[in-house]
């Protein structure tokens, strides 16, 4: 199944029966495959007239209770950015899938990972996070589309999917995990569904009190401190031994061509190169990665941009190794024999 | 004894920040009454964004959402699609509507959105501190154009409801205004009908309310209804302009 059908289904398999999106390369087949899709499950498809008002739709959906999807590709994220800060600061479970594509600018339409600054430090204003899984197979978008509907509730905090265009675009095989009971899903007593014996619900930002607008901001770092405790996901690959000659650090499609260069390596130069995936990228797994990269002598950063994660690695390293940069941007896919031939130039 | 006037239901106690004058605690009393008269505050859910009446989910004691500026018809879109059985009101000034959120309200009208809008418009910026809105009058002078609205440097006014009633999927488009008792009369009577035309799972109600700002026109009340009644009334005609079967060729 094509990425971006297979998100689409992950979204109806985990409860959402609720998508507002414009459309945008590369993603538009989420909503395409949605508008068919949701009549055979009761869903309702709407198709906003801009990604500003996508984003307001999720946010009146998820305070009315309901779990709601949108999907983007960077120029349309940037649009969320006044809505994305509204829904965190008001504590609203939302999913978002941005489909990264090359920028800045209206860039290109080609596969990119430039969006790591904006998903994982930036976006809107104010204090806020927003949770971003990074999925390198479309069996993992399934998986973490489907997860990401609990985190959001769980946690009451938008969630982002982050999958370069080729998480979209490419087909696999996947297997769907079971339909969730629309009835078993988190009961929501803070939504605004009409004031039937009890006070209004209010879904509010609003706090002129200085003291209030800090609290909430108090009551937001505490909710994350929580998800940074427990939500830290990532994978180590070929990781054995002590002693590695490098240890790679890739997220996403690009972790699966680092994979593939540490196995052509593997047969005709060195069997020591690791691989480091974060499949979180917010919140960051320092200390799995600080472990992996105790092992190694050297480490390299691999990335389809001009190397935004590099800070976070070395924030988990701390200068104790020191640390590499390759990448190439614009829709230019780095292949395993541009890491592979990298890494050699390493080893000498 | 027989009870003939109460405070509304759907109006909480809390006192009201508007400045003396202003029309806003009339509307929200006529937007009251009528979730009160028809039965439907359990079922509401109003969307305030940013303006004066921002702090409005304070007043109305039903479930209320505050928004972003301009996007009360986006959140009400998402609300309404989720649960189809909520009665879903936007209150919305006319620098939110008629100028940062012109996308939202021409597309929410155009989707036919089952939602009722209620669209105040007092011809300036009013929590900002009284700037030039899209609606300004010619000449009227604001903060920011503090010489008077030049037609040829800042365009003249915009007219809503004539604009969104150039589409054809919208049911319910009313002008009124409230600077009379018995124009207030005709505001609530028109208020309430896009009330009950949304219970009736009729599509998209708007009631634009001409409505006065005392502080921010530098004019006494008296005066100032005065002014709206000889300067706004012209350019912006009271009445219905689109009801339900009036476009149905």
């Amino acid at each position: 199944m094509k990425g971006c059908e297979a998100i689409g289904e992950a979204a109806i398999r985990a409860g959402c029966r609720n998508f507002f999106g414009y459309p945008i390369t590369p993603q538009t087949e989420v909503p395409e495959y949605l508008a068919k899709r949701f009549p055979e499950v009761g869903g309702s498809f709407v198709q906003a007239e801009s990604e500003v008002a996508a984003i307001n739709m999720l946010y009146g959906g998820a305070g009315v209770g309901k779990r709601v999807l949108t999907t983007s590709s960077s120029p349309g994220i940037s649009l969320m950015a006044e809505g994305l800060s509204y829904v965190a600061a008001c504590h609203l479970p939302v999913v978002l899938v941005n489909i990264v594509r090359a920028g800045p600018g209206l860039g290109g339409i080609l596969p990119a990972q430039s969006d790591y600054l904006q998903a994982t430090k930036g976006h809107g204003h104010g204090d806020y996070k927003l949770v971003v899984l990074a999925p390198s197979s479309v069996q993992e978008a399934v998986d973490l589309i489907y997860e990401a509907f609990d985190l959001a509730d769980h946690y009451l905090t938008p969630v982002m999917v982050m999958g370069d265009g080729m998480i979209g675009q490419m087909m696999e095989p996947v297997e769907f995990p079971p339909e969730r009971d629309l009835g078993d899903l988190p009961t929501k007593p803070w939504a605004a569904t009409g004031a039937v014996g009890r006070k209004p619900n209010i879904i509010n930002s609003l706090y002129l009190k200085e003291e209030e607008c800090h609290a909430n901001n108090v009551k937001l770092k505490e909710k994350y401190d929580r998800i940074e405790k427990k939500e830290k996901r990532s994978e180590s690959y070929a990781c054995r031994g002590d002693d590695l000659d490098v240890l790679v650090v890739a997220y996403g499609t690009m972790a699966r061509i680092c994979k593939t260069a540490a196995d052509e390596l593997k047969n005709k130069d060195t069997d020591k190169i690791g691989i480091f995936r974060p499949i979180s990228l917010w919140p960051y797994p320092y200390e799995a990665l600080a472990k992996q990269a105790q092992k190694a002598k050297k480490i390299l950063v691999v990335e389809m941009s001009m190397g935004q994660m590099v800070d976070d690695v070395k924030l988990a390293v701390l200068g104790t190794r020191p640390i590499e940069f390759y990448g190439l941007t614009g829709g230019l896919v780095p292949s395993p024999d541009d890491v592979a031939d990298r890494l050699r130039g390493m080893l000498n | 004894m027989r009870k003939i006037f109460a405070y509304p239901q759907s109006l909480t106690p809390s006192p009201m920040h508007y400045c003396p004058g202003c029309t806003h605690g009339t509307i929200h009393r006529m937007v009251a009454e009528s979730l009160d008269e028809l039965g439907l505050r359990e079922r509401a859910v109003g969307i305030a964004p940013v303006g004066c009446s921002v702090l409005a989910y304070d007043y109305f004691n039903c479930d209320m959402f505050e928004a972003s500026h301009g996007r009360a018809p986006a959140v009400a879109t998402g609300a309404k699609r989720c649960r189809p059985d909520l009665i879903v009101f936007t209150y919305q000034g006319d620098g939110d509507l008629a100028s940062i959120g012109t996308a939202e309200i021409i597309h929410a009208a155009n989707r036919g959105e089952k939602v009722t809008v209620i669209f105040v418009n007092n011809a300036i910026y009013g929590m900002t501190g009284g700037q030039m809105a899209p609606t300004t009058m010619p000449g009227q002078i604001t903060t920011t154009c503090p010489f008077g609205r030049d037609p040829g440097h800042e365009g003249y006014p915009i007219r809503m409801v004539e604009l969104l009633s150039t589409l054809k999927t919208p049911a319910y488009l009313a002008r009124v205004a409230v600077h009379t008792p018995l124009h207030t009369i005709q505001a609530k009577q028109a208020i309430r009908e896009a009330f009950r035309l949304q219970a009736q799972d009729v599509c998209f109600t708007m009631v634009e309310i001409l409505s006065t700002c005392p502080t921010n026109w530098g004019l006494t009340n008296t005066e100032s209804n005065k002014w709206l009644e000889e300067n706004m009334v012209p350019f912006y005609p009271l009445g219905v302009l689109k009801r339900p079967g009036t476009d149905d060729e």
